[in-house]
């Protein structure tokens, strides 16, 4: 059968290199300070779906929501093995919760044919877990979460292992189907060499009128629009392009997009800072640390 | 869609399976009956299953006024989708102002759908919930009263307070183990509801083949004393001193995920944002250097002793006691000190 996998995946900021700089000084995040990378759970959808593929055939789409720069993930999508990468960026989608994250998705995700949707688990700078079940919910299909192992497909049916916190469940239902991946279902694997040294000059439109402003600072906006397109159908002969998406291509409508999409409003920002708690330091010594349990035992800690 | 009700009154989703009740939404219980109390509404749980009126009562000895029960046999095992739609139903009918979810596996697979479904706010993986005023930035309006929903996000390094003013109800997910458990009232009196919802076999997409649940190994929630280990125990093999500090202190074995990730114990006995949260009388940090995301699950334990050979780990700078020094003479000497404690006050026993 030809089945039509979609994979959506999110370029994050590494949250364990974030240093003190990493914070604005009124507390804000400073996003563009941190390294960009492909969110690990993400890899891990991604490899399932390869996975699917290999033994049952079909094609992998992936889609991603981001800046031009998460471009760059979906390059490491062609390098692993997908068969198209889309590109949604737009202006609009800024400052969307996961809810009007998860309805701009579905409208792209609804453009394409599809038998099953994968998604990673949940994304390491929110940690929210919460795009994919409302996703799933948007497009009117069923969704297993927390699938942990790699499922079984026959004709229009798939059985999943689901990780339920204490103990594992078996499920099997009908396509079309959303997952969610754990980082406990596969080992990701890595770029491939040869797709490497094809796909890496893949472009999308926007990084390409990025390229042409930063080479011709003073281009003017029609020069610029001619050049960029016809760079577009150079790289697009070679199937080098990659698809880009905005609201308007998805007919989004926008009350449901970004801010005014979002009932959820950040009220306060704080970084985390370590309470300093009265403390005291014990000598390393046999007199030391008999001490300290003394007084642990006069105060009741331990019995 | 729902709007602003501030007559709505303050939920908890009672999840259980196979009719025992977890002990997360009994946490939530008591934070639900302190924010019912400033906002002064009637705070409910909701509970759904099959035969599970024994656990009501329960509910209501835990701070709820009112139960709302959908007893259904085709709601016995737990479905995202009938659960979604039962949920969604009963949320449409009351229009309560604040729904809180427990933050497990099947919180954070239901919560998701349900706000999706009726286009409500939702905030994952809350630590604390506060009830506050917000002014909007650009039109200076005031909203009283609204839901502080705290969290910890970017792996731990900010905390971000979320509300939503306009779009109600306010929805959250809240951490395992963050809120005290309260006592149960056995005299508590309160309404028990029951709702009546049309479910067919097509809100059960799903056939459960298979499922295998396993009790935890260790219950650190409820351990009084917990000895954790990190990647400086060194091996598997030495961290045996963790188990025999464990021992003699009568405490939980514990460990980072550094340590878990290396194989030294099993994750069930792992502490940090992606294990269990504990809050013990006293945590005995052992050769774990307390990132961020491990001081997230034990930052709330009332006294800390923390035994590092590295004086700039940030373990020290939420520690009651440091101890800077080679763990592998600092624990043998506790052991040993420990010993001679008892050994004394049995002696004088004894007299």
């Amino acid at each position: 059968m030809d089945y039509k996998y979609v994979v959506l995946i999110k370029q994050v900021p590494d949250t364990k290199r974030i240093t003190g700089k990493a914070m604005n000084d009124d507390g804000t995040v400073n996003r563009s300070a941190l390294p960009a990378i492909f969110n690990p759970e993400d890899l891990n959808a991604l490899e399932l779906a390869l996975q699917i593929k290999e033994e049952h055939g079909g094609t992998v789409t992936v889609i991603t929501m981001g800046l031009p720069a998460a471009s760059g993930i979906l390059r490491e999508s062609l390098y692993r093995g997908a068969d198209r990468v889309i590109l949604i960026t737009d202006r609009r989608c800024a400052a969307s919760d996961t809810l009007a994250t998860s309805y701009i998705l579905s409208c792209a995700v609804k453009k394409l044919e599809y038998d099953i949707v994968i998604c990673g688990r949940q994304a390491i700078d929110g940690d929210t877990a919460q795009v994919g079940p409302q996703l799933a919910e948007k497009l009117g299909i069923t969704q297993i979460t927390y699938v942990e192992k790699l499922p079984e497909l026959e004709n229009e049916h798939i059985t999943a292992q689901r990780n339920i916190g204490n103990g594992q469940q078996q499920v099997r239902g009908k396509l079309p189907m959303l997952l969610t991946v754990t980082g406990d279902a596969n080992e990701p694997r890595v770029a491939a060499a040869r797709k490497m040294m094809k796909y890496k000059k893949a472009k999308a439109p926007t990084e390409i009128e990025q390229q042409i402003k930063a080479e011709r600072p003073d281009i003017d906006e029609d020069a610029l629009v001619k050049l960029a397109k016809e760079k577009c159908r150079q790289l697009d002969d070679k199937g080098l392009l990659i698809e880009q998406w905005d609201l308007d291509f998805l007919e989004a409508d926008l009350g449901w997009c970004g801010r005014s999409g979002s009932p959820t409003k950040v009220h306060r920002i704080q970084s985390i800072v370590l309470a300093a708690k009265e403390s005291k330091d014990v000598e390393p010594t046999r007199q030391g640390i008999a001490d300290m349990i003394h007084e642990l035992i006069e105060d009741k800690t331990i019995a | 869609m729902i709007g602003v009700n501030r007559e709505g009154e303050v939920w908890v989703f009672a999840e259980q399976h196979q009719g025992k009740l977890e002990d997360t939404p009994l946490e939530l219980m008591g934070k639900a009956r302190q924010l019912a109390n400033i906002l002064d509404v009637k705070m409910a749980a909701v509970l759904l299953g099959s035969n599970i009126g024994q656990i009501a009562t329960k509910l209501i000895q835990y701070g709820a006024d009112k139960v709302y029960v959908v007893d259904n046999p085709l709601l016995e095992n737990f479905q995202t989708n009938s659960y979604a739609r039962t949920i969604c139903q009963v949320i449409q009918k009351y229009e309560p102002q604040i729904v809180m979810y427990g933050a497990t596996v099947t919180g954070r697979d239901l919560a998701p759908r349900i706000a999706s479904q009726i286009k409500a706010g939702l905030t994952a993986d809350c630590t604390d919930l506060q009830i506050g005023d917000h002014t909007e930035a650009g039109s200076g309006k005031l909203h009283k009263n609204l839901l502080f929903q705290v969290r910890p996000a970017f792996g731990g390094n900010i905390i971000a307070t979320i509300i939503n003013y306009d779009r109600w109800p306010q929805m959250a997910t809240v951490r395992e183990g963050v809120m005290p458990m309260p006592s149960p009232d056995v005299s508590r009196q309160g309404k028990i509801i029951k709702e009546q919802v049309q479910l067919s076999a097509a809100d059960l997409p799903l056939t459960i083949l298979e499922e295998h649940k396993r009790e935890k190994k260790v219950d650190l929630k409820a351990a009084r004393v917990i000895v954790a280990g990190g990647a400086g125990v060194g091996s598997k093999n030495n961290f045996k001193l963790i188990w025999n500090l464990a021992n003699v202190l009568g405490a939980a074995p514990a460990a980072s995920r550094a340590a878990v990730d290396l194989g030294f114990i099993d994750h069930d006995h792992q502490v940090g944002q992606t294990g269990t949260t504990v809050r013990p009388s006293l945590y005995i940090a052992v050769g774990i250097s307390g990132a961020i995301q491990h001081q997230a699950g034990m930052s709330e334990s009332q006294k800390i002793i923390a035994i590092n050979n590295d004086p700039d780990s940030p373990i020290f700078q939420i520690a009651h006691y440091k101890i800077l020094g080679d763990l592998n003479e600092v624990v043998p000497r506790m052991i040993k000190a420990l010993k001679e404690k008892t050994i004394k006050e049995e002696v004088a026993i004894a007299k």
